[in-house]
């Protein structure tokens, strides 16, 4: 494997679509819910015990070589909000065209065939790495860590919070990260039905809130 | 002294076309009793609490099986109230549904509690043959009255035709991993609920996605059921949330 | 049935000229420039004088959700299923630069929805003077600016200005009124892009577009030779 090209994926820079959105932010801190980089911290931490390792074994499982399509199941079975499944998939194709264009493989191109338009992004995301010749645990590291990066840079720009303090918030979350990356790719040997499903009411319920507003900075 | 207990329920249709329960068995603190339906159609069991329960350490399952064609509803006494046991090991509640054929299950017990020290592992899977129908209700309590909460971690797992449809799993309390009373998750309500509905004819007609409030949302899923996810400040506001969700989705004329 | 997908042909990957089919695809013209000097009112003209002769789509990218598409929406420039907008996490030149995969993903979805289409114009959010178009994303720009904004941006270049493939200089009838020098303007234009074209436009004035229009219908012939 190559440690070069889990930082290349990882790169918030890699064009797959992510920078539009917030990851439930917007709606968190227009209801008040996240006013300071404290705020930001347990939205993240939450965030990343939940929606963040389960969208990490949906990822490693990938990378581990589950069948995608079952995966693409799975996935949407953890994600009841439509919006969320619609952005998700969204997500996706962004990412497959990106994948197919970096590394481009056998694989994704028949997940791409089977899901034009678009399979959930955990799931394209692990099958990406596993095309970049990376691991199951990588696969689960980066999805791990879009799922707390995408609401730090979103609050950013939402409350121009101190962009310092926001990566120090990603900072003092990097060894919770890594134990949920380790314990998504624990999962990623098991069978599908047994991967984690751990989920965030207030993340589904705002998701369906925010996708109504008719002006929004973020599309999720 | 920790309590092992698994209570049994099977309906079946019998040949006049009513439904029967062959089944109904009750084991240690958990005790179903059939009674009467308010409806007239179908059989209804009601699940009494014959002690508190469950205790750390406790483990507690209820098997139902609803047979091809059998209408059945399920609903308790009480609340359960998850308390401390002696040790400091988990209890465990498993519920394992089954519904066959034109089946209809109507699972609606009361209030899961999380006592302040208690920890309880809720597990709950379903298993829905094509055309069975479920109306499944679970509500938790974060800690009684002015208390903090226990630690409450549940599972829920609906297989429908063989094919996972929703699959979910909500922890809180101080033994669940961190940020569970965050912006992200229940930014500190202590009432939490999901009513889900299954309804084959949902695949010629989806309900839209629409909020029941601030804090409580109808969702389609993929495949043909909705779930109602709903956060409130106590159970009464949270039971007035499902109880009116649920009226409409079972008044609509999907069915 | 499944809720959420309907199925068509795979996604194509890049900006190849030919769509996954095999035919040609429609010809993307980018529109950029600073906020108020006129994009949307040039699309929209450009929509009214083109739609008879081409089959046109339009895909906006807003600061704010979808308030430019919504204008056009309102003026009934195009049918509503040939306008997308494209939400870009308040930076829209990351949309149409950086990371242009939710915009190759809302031309798809047009030419996918609409075929065939001969033109697909991406307006970006208003934005500031570096912002340009992805070469993966479109196959020529053009650049509004308005006399209004000072008539010492062409002077100043940047990237918009030297190097779009169309310089439009538009609200020439405000020229008197905000005391902006048109010639100067042009000779400093001319400084910036050398060969590279300048429009001056009134949008206000009957057939104000033509020669954007004209300039389109000249890039339309050279990518359908």
């Amino acid at each position: 494997m190559s440690r070069a090209a889990l930082l290349v994926l990882a790169d918030g820079r890699f064009p797959a679509g992510g920078h539009a959105h917030s990851g439930g932010a917007e709606p968190a801190v227009r209801a008040g819910r996240i006013r300071d980089a404290e705020d930001l911290t347990e939205f993240c931490r939450g965030r990343l015990h939940t929606t963040g390792l389960t969208a990490a074994a949906l990822a490693a499982a990938a990378a581990h070589g589950h069948d995608p399509i079952a995966l693409d199941e799975a996935a949407d079975a953890r994600t009841p909000s439509p919006a969320l499944r619609a952005v998700t998939r969204r997500l996706g194709r962004q990412l497959m065209r990106a994948a197919r264009a970096t590394w481009p493989s056998p694989e994704l191109a028949v997940l791409a065939g089977a899901r034009p338009r678009g399979a959930h992004q955990p799931v394209v995301l692990g099958l990406t790495a596993r095309s970049a010749g990376l691991g199951p645990e990588d696969a689960a590291h980066c999805a791990a860590y879009e799922t707390v990066g995408a609401p730090a840079t979103a609050v950013v720009r939402l409350l121009s919070l101190d962009p310092f303090e926001a990566t120090a918030v990603l900072a003092r979350l990097a060894p919770e990260l890594d134990r949920i990356a380790v314990r998504a790719a624990a999962a990623a040997h098991g069978t599908i039905d047994a991967l984690p499903a751990a989920s965030a009411p207030l993340l589904d319920i705002t998701a369906e809130a925010h996708a109504a507003w008719p002006v929004r900075l973020f599309a999720s | 002294m920790s309590v092992r207990a698994t209570a049994r329920i099977t309906a079946a249709l019998d040949g006049r076309g009513v439904t029967s329960l062959p089944v109904l068995a009750g084991d240690g603190p958990l005790a179903p009793r059939r009674t009467r339906t308010p409806t007239g159609s179908g059989a209804r069991v009601t699940v009494v609490g014959a002690m508190s329960a469950p205790l750390g350490g406790d483990r507690l399952t209820i098997v139902t099986r609803v047979g091809e064609g059998a209408r059945l509803t399920v609903d308790s006494a009480a609340a359960t109230v998850a308390l401390p046991g002696e040790g400091c090991e988990p209890a465990t509640y498993e519920t394992e549904l089954s519904v066959g054929e034109r089946a209809e299950l109507r699972w609606l017990p009361e209030q899961f509690v999380s006592a302040h020290g208690s920890v309880l592992h809720m597990t709950t899977r379903v298993r829905l043959a094509p055309t069975a129908r479920l109306v499944l209700r679970e509500e938790q309590i974060l800690g009684r009255h002015a208390e903090t909460t226990g630690t409450l971690i549940s599972r829920l797992t609906v297989h429908r035709a063989g094919r996972p449809l929703i699959d979910q799993q909500l922890a809180y309390g101080p033994g669940a991993p961190g940020g569970w009373d965050g912006a992200a998750v229940l930014g500190g309500h202590r009432a939490v609920g999901q009513l889900l509905v299954v309804e084959p004819a949902f695949d010629e007609r989806y309900p839209e996605a629409r909020l029941l409030g601030d804090t409580a949302v109808l969702t389609p899923l993929a495949g043909p059921a909705v779930l109602v996810t709903a956060l409130a400040a106590d159970a009464r506001r949270l039971r007035g949330v499902l109880d009116e969700a649920l009226n409409e989705l079972l008044d609509a004329p999907a069915g | 049935m499944h809720l959420d997908h309907a199925h068509h042909g795979p996604a194509a990957v890049s900006a190849d000229s030919a769509r996954p089919d095999g035919t040609r695809r429609a010809l993307r013209i980018g529109l950029g420039g600073p906020v108020g000097s006129g994009k949307t009112a040039t699309v929209a003209a450009l929509c009214r004088t083109l739609r008879d002769e081409l089959s046109i789509a339009v895909v906006t990218n807003d600061i704010y959700t979808r308030e430019d598409a919504a204008f056009l929406l309102r003026e009934a420039v195009l049918p509503p299923e040939r306008i997308q907008a494209v939400e870009t996490g308040a930076c829209p030149h990351t949309a149409i630069r950086d990371d242009i995969s939710a915009n190759l993903e809302a031309v798809e979805d047009l030419e996918d929805s609409i075929a065939p289409l001969d033109l697909i114009l991406v307006e970006s959010g208003g934005d500031n003077l570096t912002a340009t178009f992805s070469k993966g994303l479109v196959d020529a720009q053009i650049f509004v600016i308005d006399v209004a904004g000072g008539d010492d941006i062409p002077r100043k270049g940047g990237p918009g200005v030297t190097t779009s493939d169309l310089l439009v200089i538009n609200k020439t009838d405000l020229a008197p009124h905000v005391g902006s020098d048109l010639e100067g303007m042009a000779r400093d234009a001319g400084a910036q892009r050398g060969e590279l074209p300048v429009a001056f436009t009134s949008l206000k004035s009957e057939d104000g577009v033509k020669p954007v229009a004209d300039w389109v219908r000249g890039q339309l012939a050279a990518w359908t030779a």
